[in-house]
């Protein structure tokens, strides 16, 4: 292996000797990056876990290698996201550094015939077999990937070599022939056959040009929140851990000594023993940490759409950690939908029945926040007192409607805490028909909120939280 | 029990459990393996009904282990898991030894005799070497998860009146969750993860056949396709492996040829525990299979 300081392949090569520890080291470092809880401890048991298996095996080694540092699904998926990247561009970048490439040796493959190439694909993708669709991938660059040196941009080529050879998941006539119709294939494995497309077209692209595309964290869309609900809940369920802990400590500090405590007879009995069997001395039942109750309020109408499906994930990682949480949707009207999230696991499923049968929209399908406010007071003003905390999920755009702000701030007034998250940038606030201004002076806090990041900010303010008198 | 030779690699660890009857995939047998290897816990996640607590069962067989098990449920608390004193017992000890100084009796009662031991503290003592099954841990509450730390990361448990107990053979933990709340990052830590999923075709084929050998091959097939199916849609309870199984066997004892409407549709509830998931079924799945006669069942 040459010096390190004489790669051009990134800053991570100085971090150590080179060789599989640092790699590793790097690989972890990646995945905390993208926020992958990865400690100390979990690095020192996946060595320990890669000291069981042979090296050689790139099953076993992932695996391993998972097992020990991703520990949950989510997790999991960054995780197969980055090693494919970190430990291919790791021997890539090894092979351009001892200057190793099969560029010379490589035959032409302009002879072969298009069809057979075409029929040995279909039958590798159905069989699924890795080793063939990666051989075949390379076999399919070579004959017409690289004509005039393809598009230089990874994805086009892959596109493009996928409609030549008729690859497609629906059953259509090729244009060729329309007698035997090929049997469709499943998605699933096409994506594998195009995922050694692009590897291939990669690792042609590094070759060529001898340097690696610059290293960038995953795509903010890859892992962003408000379009693709199920993709990145982790984070979501992250900062509301934080914010359980937060919100569980608050307001304990006053709690009452004594009252309300009820006996434990078992442990009562048990203690009688010091003073043979009679039991002078009671025992009562530890008092649990009394936990916080929770209101949320979560607009659905179309003007958060896109919000929605956000709002709803912090709907259910706040389901997830608390036991005492009532939630509502509402466009027009309110209505709870504790149940669903009690009894629904499955984020999509819940957002599905939410809209079934949330039952929220009157006729017009814009949000009445007057209404709701009405309605949620009359449903539950009994409940609602200086320990419980509301939290309102919404846009506050009454759509011309009376905002009546009074009752908000009878709400306000009962509850403890309330606070507003507000899928809008600040910036618009108060615009149009946002009564933003109204609501915000009865309110604990009012913040923007429409990632991960604000949400944690939230969190932060929360915890510094200041009850209100 | 004899203790079986301790699996070398991955590959004899999958044989091992295949022997025990269950068919693991490459990443449950990479994990036992590890899990043996290592001495640390496994941590399962995964949808109800792909094999959790199996694994652990099909472990403690391969391995030659006892299993010790520990259903957990809301409320469940130390002195049902751990350890509690046998208060009777004590009592008896001091009522009975009546002239026996205080100090003799003191060091007497809190002794191991009478200690009630409960599956984790079971787990700890045993001699022989066990595999201890936790299963549903998520159904528990997170001050019981913090209790376990102890136990999972040292394999001891402190009592106030005895001091440490530590295990004099390693346990190999397994805990199962069905994923229906996140469990804490530190207890995470200390396990290995191994996420399952309902397996492939050709895995769960396998895993009907090593079940119901006298199923014929294509009948088999057949029955996982209609189950994967099942699966496919929006269904409240997705069917498990488990049912699987079944469905196979009572497909055997009906004596059926083919899975066809009729057939579905008195077998289904098999499978389908729900009533609208029933309607469900019968009317996405039902209709794609093939009619027994001309006229469908009504």
């Amino acid at each position: 292996m040459s010096a390190a300081g004489a790669s051009p392949f990134g800053p991570r090569a100085e971090a150590g000797p080179p060789g599989l520890a640092a790699k590793l080291l790097g690989f972890c470092d990646e995945l905390r990056d993208e926020g992958v809880a990865v400690g100390t401890s979990e690095i020192l048991d996946a060595f320990a876990a890669l000291e069981q298996v042979p090296w050689t095996s790139q099953d076993d080694f992932r695996e391993a290698l998972a097992a020990t540092v991703a520990k949950s699904q989510e997790d999991r998926r960054l995780f197969e996201l980055l090693f494919e990247r970190w430990f291919f561009r790791a021997a890539e970048s090894e092979a351009i550094e001892r200057g190793v490439g099969e560029r010379g040796e490589r035959q032409e493959g302009g002879q072969l015939d298009i069809d057979e190439l075409r029929e040995q694909v279909r039958q590798a993708i159905v069989e699924g077999r890795d080793g063939q669709m990666r051989d075949l991938a390379r076999l399919a660059i070579a004959a017409f990937g690289r004509q005039g040196e393809g598009s230089g941009v990874v994805g086009v080529d892959v596109q493009r070599i996928r409609r030549t050879l008729g690859l497609s998941t629906r059953t259509q006539p090729s244009t060729e022939d329309g007698g035997a119709e090929p049997p469709p294939i499943d998605r699933e494995q096409l994506n594998r056959f195009e995922r050694h497309l692009r590897r291939e077209l990669e690792r042609d692209l590094i070759e060529r040009t001898s340097t690696l595309p610059p290293s960038r964290p995953l795509a903010d869309l890859d892992r962003a929140l408000p379009t693709s609900p199920t993709q990145d809940l982790a984070a979501v369920h992250r900062a509301v851990s934080q914010m359980k802990r937060r919100l569980a400590t608050l307001g304990h500090e006053q709690r009452g000594r004594r009252s309300g405590l009820t006996v434990d007879v078992r442990r009562t009995m048990r203690a009688s023993l010091e003073t043979g069997g009679v039991p002078l001395r009671l025992r009562h039942r530890p008092k649990r940490p009394r936990r916080p109750e929770i209101y949320v309020l979560c607009d659905v109408s179309t003007s958060v759409t896109s919000a929605s499906v956000f709002f709803l994930s912090v709907l259910h990682a706040l389901h997830d950690s608390f036991r005492k949480l009532r939630s509502f949707v509402f466009i027009e009207r309110i209505s709870e939908v504790t149940d669903v999230f009690e009894h629904e696991r499955d984020f999509r499923a819940i957002a599905d029945r939410i809209s079934s049968e949330g039952g929220v929209a009157d006729v017009s399908g814009y949000t009445d926040y007057g209404r709701v406010w009405l309605e949620f007071l009359t449903e539950i003003s009994d409940d609602l007192d200086p320990r419980s905390t509301v939290i309102v999920l919404g846009d506050a755009r009454t759509n011309g409607r009376e905002p009546h702000t009074e009752v908000f701030a009878e709400i306000a007034s009962r509850a403890g805490r309330l606070f507003w998250l507000n899928p809008e940038p600040k910036l618009y606030w108060n615009y149009g028909d946002s009564v933003m201004a109204a609501y915000e002076r009865h309110c604990d806090g009012a913040f923007e909120c429409w990632t991960t990041r604000h949400l944690e900010s939230f969190v932060n303010v929360v915890a510094g939280g200041v009850p209100r008198d | 029990m004899d203790a079986a030779p301790a699996p070398e690699s991955v590959a004899e660890m999958k044989e091992a459990l295949a022997r025990a009857q269950y068919l693991a995939d490459e990443s449950a047998a990479l994990v036992s393996f590890l899990a043996q290897r290592l001495g640390k816990p496994i941590l399962v996640e995964g949808p109800a009904g792909v094999g959790k607590t199996e694994l652990a069962k099909a472990f403690s067989r391969a391995t030659g282990r006892e299993l010790v098990r520990l259903q957990c449920y809301e409320g469940l608390d130390e002195a049902k898991a751990l350890y509690e004193w046998n208060y009777r017992k004590q009592l008896l000890r001091i009522q009975a030894g009546g002239e026996s100084g205080w100090e003799e009796v003191h060091g007497d009662i809190f002794s191991e005799e009478f200690l009630l031991e409960r599956p984790l503290m079971k787990a700890i003592a045993s001699s022989e070497p066990v595999v201890l099954l936790i299963d549903e841990i998520d159904k528990t509450d997170q001050e019981f998860e913090a209790m376990l730390l102890e136990l999972l990361s040292d394999f001891q448990i402190t009592i106030p009146e005895l001091g440490q107990v530590s295990a004099s053979s390693m346990p190999i933990v397994v805990l199962t969750s069905n994923n229906s709340r996140e469990l804490t990052e530190a207890l995470k830590r200390r396990c290995l993860y191994l996420w399952l999923d309902y397996p492939e075709l050709e895995r769960e084929m396998e895993i009907v056949r090593l079940h119901a050998p006298d199923l014929t091959e294509a009948l088999t097939q057949r029955l996982v396709e209609v189950v994967r199916m099942v699966r496919a849609l929006d269904v409240k309870k997705p069917p498990s492996i488990a049912e699987s199984i079944d469905w196979a066997r009572t497909l055997l004892l009906m004596g059926a040829e083919d899975i066809d409407r009729e057939t579905f549709a008195q077998s289904m509830s098999i499978i389908v525990k729900h009533r609208t998931d029933i309607d469900l079924v019968a009317e996405r799945v039902g209709l794609k299979l093939p009619g027994a006669s001309a006229q469908a069942p009504g």
